[in-house]
């Protein structure tokens, strides 16, 4: 069986990978996936803590979260549709109207 | 697992908003155009008949859904507080919205969903309620933050606010994750059990504490999360504004205390120190960078950013006496917000945006009601006396004096009166400037309301609180 902590530090690969994404990235369909990893990440845990503690929550857990993240991604598109529509640029640089 | 239909009485009060939000999608399509404001009413009959059920559930205290919700007075506080924030920000929309073209009944749909989301946030006694009524009350923000989806300002704060919000409920659920596993549990009274008298070993827990500070903080607006703040605020419609910086703020404080006192509130001294320092910062840095603002909206996104630094003092404290001194903060920071958004939103005509400060110049000449108000209303968030902000710094500050923390209260006061240089800067715009020109400022009927419903208030509170004072201290018994 594949120990524990193999589990974790893959999903904080994962959980880390994310973070640097949305922070260095400047695609915000690229910010968009980096942000699915991130919760990802967190599902990855879920998950391997449930089968480690033979507890079902964690499971149920995860259920909900892909759920959620989902709506997320579909309100998130959204918004960068209307957005590309104004605009014609999905580039954080080149949404700057308001600074400060 | 048992599940009693009697636990649905318990949550009444959501799933009348939710359904009624529903109804609201779909009565909408078969309404002609320019009757929308139809669905206003049905807003405030959703949230007149859940005030309603929850004023009667008010003293009740019972846990429900296997432990995953919880109906106590101190939810119910700020579920009633969030009723009448929604009712007012509905009444601040309903002209608005036609003024500005945006006039879709989905509108409300989104504001009654936000509401149900904060409700559950609330009641949540299990970390997937804590999490489902986060996102439950932030998508629907997201979507109101973009409603004048023609302007491009409006969009911008969107898409800005959909991606600090996401990112924070990213790190918030990573939190969350290492905690179920170092404990094997979600629930906030089972979490709160295991660590009891533990030793803690485990460095994770410190790291889990932290993600879970670094989601809430974004939520409240703390320094240094805060950068969504200004951006949203100015580019978001102005009722959205108010709503979020109300409902949300408030909604937010509340399942922060709870998380932190209820559930970690067993190694209070390993949070208690980063949440100070998170304070302090916020007070500064609310305070200072609002001193250069020139725009009324930036300016109150910098004033809330500040008042959540003094809230968090509550947090901080952790007591009776500091849950009793958050939840009045709460209470009447809410009224003070909304009533200066309020005002801010009569400025707005026909081809100016008068979000500037320079727009209030000689409001007292043109209108002297609504500069009255505007000037209670600066002197409340400044916190002088007899306005209800003194009474909300008082307790806050007593708090803290109690629980040993006099240098944090210290620099509290010498940072509010830092605050009352911009706070009454717009007043002395308002009664000393000459009017730029003479035009006649439109009322619309609902934000006149809301203007002198928040205007009593903030007075009221300020001379005779103590109906609300008893009932929060009531709320807060039945808590610890």
């Amino acid at each position: 069986m594949v120990p524990l902590s193999y589990y974790v530090i893959l999903s904080t690969m994962v959980f880390v990978i994310g973070v640097i994404g949305v922070l260095i990235r400047r695609n915000i369909i690229v910010i968009l996936l980096s942000i699915e990893l991130m919760l990802n990440a967190a599902n990855i845990n879920f998950v391997a803590f449930s089968h480690y503690l033979q507890n079902i929550n964690g499971q149920v857990f995860v259920f909900f979260v892909l759920t959620v993240a989902a709506a997320e991604v579909v309100v998130g598109l959204a918004i960068i549709i209307a957005l590309y529509r104004g605009k014609a640029t999905v580039h954080i640089e080149n949404i700057n109207l308001m600074k400060g | 697992m048992n599940f009693a239909v009697t636990d649905i009485g318990a949550v009444l009060p959501e799933v009348i908003v939710a359904v009624y939000a529903c109804a609201i999608l779909l009565i909408e399509p078969f309404l002609p155009k320019g009757r929308q404001e139809v669905l206003a009413y049905f807003g405030f009959a959703a949230l007149g008949v859940a005030f309603y059920g929850t004023w009667n559930l008010m003293r009740t205290d019972l846990t429900v859904m296997n432990g995953m919700f919880v109906l106590d007075p101190f939810g119910n506080f700020f579920k009633l507080l969030l009723y009448v924030a929604a009712a007012m920000t509905i009444l601040l929309s309903m002209e608005y919205l036609k003024r500005e073209g945006i006039d879709r009944g989905e509108y409300y749909a989104f504001v009654l969903l936000a509401t149900c989301g904060m409700m559950i946030l609330v009641s949540a006694s299990d970390l997937i309620m804590v999490f489902l009524g986060l996102e439950l009350m932030s998508i629907p923000f997201y979507i109101l933050a973009g409603f004048k989806r023609f302007e491009e300002k409006s969009l911008e704060a969107a898409a800005k606010y959909f991606i600090l919000g996401s990112f924070s409920s990213g790190i918030l659920l990573f939190g969350i994750s290492l905690l179920y596993g170092l404990s094997g549990t979600t629930n906030l009274q089972a979490l709160a059990l295991h660590l009891r008298g533990a030793e803690l070993q485990n460095p994770a827990w410190i790291l889990a504490m932290i993600l879970l500070v670094v989601g809430f903080g974004f939520k409240i607006a703390a320094v240094p999360f805060h950068m969504w703040t200004p951006d949203v605020y100015e580019g978001a419609p102005t009722p959205v504004t108010a709503f979020l910086s109300v409902g949300s703020k408030a909604a937010s404080f509340a399942v922060f205390l709870r998380v932190f006192i209820e559930a970690l509130g067993g190694i209070q001294s390993d949070w208690r120190f980063l949440l100070i320092f998170l304070s302090v910062v916020t007070i500064v840095l609310g305070n200072v960078v609002a001193l250069v603002q020139t725009n009324i909206k930036r300016m109150l996104a910098y004033s809330s950013i500040a008042h959540a630094g003094y809230a968090m003092i509550g947090l901080i404290v952790g007591d009776s006496l500091g849950i009793f001194s958050l939840m009045i903060y709460m209470l009447i920071y809410a009224f003070m917000t909304l009533g200066a958004f309020g005002v801010v939103m009569l400025l707005r005509r026909e081809g100016v945006e008068g979000d500037e400060i320079r727009d209030f110049a000689g409001l007292a000449r043109k209108d002297r009601l609504t500069a009255f108000a505007m000037l209670i209303f600066m002197f409340s968030l400044a916190g002088i006396p007899p306005t209800a902000g003194f009474v909300a710094k008082f307790y806050i500050f007593m708090a803290a004096v109690n629980a040993h923390l006099t240098w944090l209260v210290v620099l509290g006061v010498v940072f509010t009166a830092v605050s009352a240089y911009f706070y009454l800067r717009v007043v002395m715009v308002m009664y000393m400037k000459e009017p730029d020109e003479a035009v006649q400022l439109s009322a619309p009927p609902g934000v006149v309301m809301v203007l002198a419903v928040a205007a009593a208030v903030v007075l009221l509170l300020g001379i005779y609180p103590s109906p609300f004072l008893d009932y929060a201290q009531e709320a807060v018994l039945k808590l610890r």
